[in-house]
């Protein structure tokens, strides 16, 4: 097969993944529409948490509600992506302990794509329609004076995000090869990440700033270039910070790889 | 009773089993509760004097949440049960002579229990080491001590008694998923999980002071941590306890209705 052959190839087979997904999922459409719902309620809590601290408090480290309300949305918006892509990864601890893995490693295709396809999470939909709306209201409220250099920011904020939740994701489910079972506190960095998220990172303190940029750098997605998006910095620079996450992506990738070379399969 | 004490001991044995599943939800806990107090201190940087309570009451507030999470939070609850429902298992829980609203109930209180067990002492003691405003405090009276143990029992209660109601209505749904999440979101909003409840606005807060949300969680945590009149403390444990007779009540009643229609799926 030539190269846009095999491309071709993995989007049909995904998309054949995802139509699967879809029709399973309709079997149970009380259940399908009470999901969506709930992941709408979800995020309008989260929201509505930030917006009852903002009626008490106005500012917080030197940030507006509306500046606030931008970077939540971002980040909702990020995670909410990724989370539509990537969640398969989630699920990936009962896969291997199952067994699965054997057959998808038998397979005569990709297994990121495969494992990606067994588990395409529609009603997280839900979660990205609520994410737009925030975004649409946060981008209004904070009256951002839209230039080429923010649009630029935000949609390379937007791909930066994908990146790091998803190698995040993707690190969760590499730890499965080893423990073979998901590990609980690697829910502190992906939902935490988006959960904590939704305030600027140096609100937490210098400390924590420095964890989330040379750790796991959440800062380059959000604090970096959020700066341009509320004004108060225009260094064109800050708008390519959140390429970084593709490093942090490739690591990622590697340490799955060298979890699959490590994979013995737990039978049954 | 005999027999659902048993059930309630096996369970509970069973969850002490899980030690290093414990180890690991503990420094999660400890994580998230360490995240909530730095959120705290900017606000309370950015203006102290918007806070409802002292800073002290606050951190008590978040490293109780913590050290209880397995009391109440919405997302611990029993995937064996729900199963059974979905694959048709129900079927031989049916045929056993115990009632199966109060099996499960006894059930649901030994895995939590089990789980705080385990946690809650670590989370606490830490805490209680931590420097001064961003620790635990200690009660202030035995008698007040004594008034939040009793509530923390009662929220326990309650909250076990909802989570009930969300077993009862999967028979009517069958896959669980969507009426968890859903439930998982408002109860955990609606009962100062996210947000404690003193933050909120006013008006509101006087609203949900009366539903039974407010009881499952919020009550033990602000007993504690002292941000409650006397007057205020008698009227909660009242309304604690008449949502946990409501709760009972009514669950079981639609738990006898739903498994007169029960259809047993699967062969």
């Amino acid at each position: 097969m030539n190269g846009t052959g095999r491309v071709k190839d993995m989007l049909h087979l995904y998309v054949h993944y995802v139509s699967l997904n879809v029709r399973s999922a309709m079997q149970h459409k009380a259940s399908f529409f009470l999901q969506i719902t709930g992941q709408l309620l979800t995020s309008c809590t989260t929201f509505l948490g930030i917006y009852f601290m903002f009626l008490r408090f106005h500012i917080v480290a030197g940030y507006t509600y509306s500046d606030v309300l931008l970077c939540f949305s971002v980040v909702l918006m990020q995670f909410s992506l990724a989370e539509m892509f990537a969640r398969g990864f989630d699920t990936f601890s009962g896969m291997v302990r199952r067994g699965e893995f054997d057959r998808i490693l038998v397979r005569p295709r990709g297994e990121v794509l495969q494992v990606l396809g067994s588990k395409f999470e529609l009603t997280r939909i839900g979660r990205l329609l609520q994410a737009v709306i925030v975004f649409v209201y946060g981008v209004f409220a904070a009256r951002v004076h839209w230039t080429a250099l923010r649009v630029l920011t935000l949609v390379s904020m937007l791909l930066g995000g994908i990146l790091l939740f998803s190698g995040l994701f993707l690190v969760y489910a590499a730890f499965c090869f080893f423990t073979l079972e998901g590990l609980e506190f690697m829910n502190v960095f992906t939902d935490g990440g988006r959960e904590y998220g939704k305030y600027p990172i140096d609100v937490y303190g210098k400390r924590m700033q420095q964890f989330a940029t040379f750790i796991i750098p959440y800062t380059l997605v959000q604090y970096y270039p959020l700066q341009i998006l509320i004004g108060r910095s225009d260094n064109w620079v800050y708008a390519l910070y959140p390429m970084g996450a593709l490093v942090f992506l490739a690591a990622c990738y590697a340490f799955w790889r060298f979890g699959v070379r490590h994979y013995t399969s737990s039978g049954s | 009773m005999k027999k659902y004490m048993s059930f309630f001991r096996m369970r509970f044995q069973m969850g002490l089993q899980y030690r290093t599943a414990a180890i690991a939800g503990m420094t999660t806990q400890f994580a998230w509760g360490l995240m909530e107090i730095m959120v705290f201190r900017a606000f309370y940087a950015a203006d102290p004097a918007a806070f409802p309570m002292t800073f002290e009451a606050t951190a008590s507030y978040i490293w109780l949440q913590q050290a209880f999470l397995a009391i109440f939070a919405a997302w611990l609850l029993e995937p064996e049960i729900f199963d059974c429902i979905v694959s048709g298992n129900v079927a031989y829980e049916l045929c056993r002579p115990v009632h199966i609203y109060d099996m499960w109930f006894a059930r649901s209180m030994a895995s939590r229990l089990s789980r705080v067990a385990l946690r809650c002492f670590p989370i606490l003691f830490v805490a209680l080491l931590l420097p001064k405003p961003y620790g635990i405090s200690t009660p202030s009276s035995a008698a007040q001590f004594a008034v939040f143990l009793i509530t923390l029992v009662l929220s326990f209660l309650v909250s076990v008694a909802f989570y009930m109601w969300i077993y009862v209505l999967t028979f009517y749904t069958i896959s669980p998923m969507g009426l968890r999440i859903m439930v998982a979101s408002v109860v955990e909003f609606l009962s100062g999980g996210g947000v404690p409840l003193p933050f909120f606005p006013e008006k509101v807060q006087r609203v949900l002071e009366f539903l039974p949300f407010a009881s499952m969680q919020n009550v033990p945590l602000r007993v504690y941590s002292g941000s409650m009149s006397q007057m205020q403390t008698q009227q909660a444990v009242a309304l604690q306890l008449l949502w946990l007779i409501v709760l009972v009540a009514l669950g079981r009643t639609m738990c006898d209705r739903a498994l007169r229609r029960v259809s047993v799926q699967g062969g």
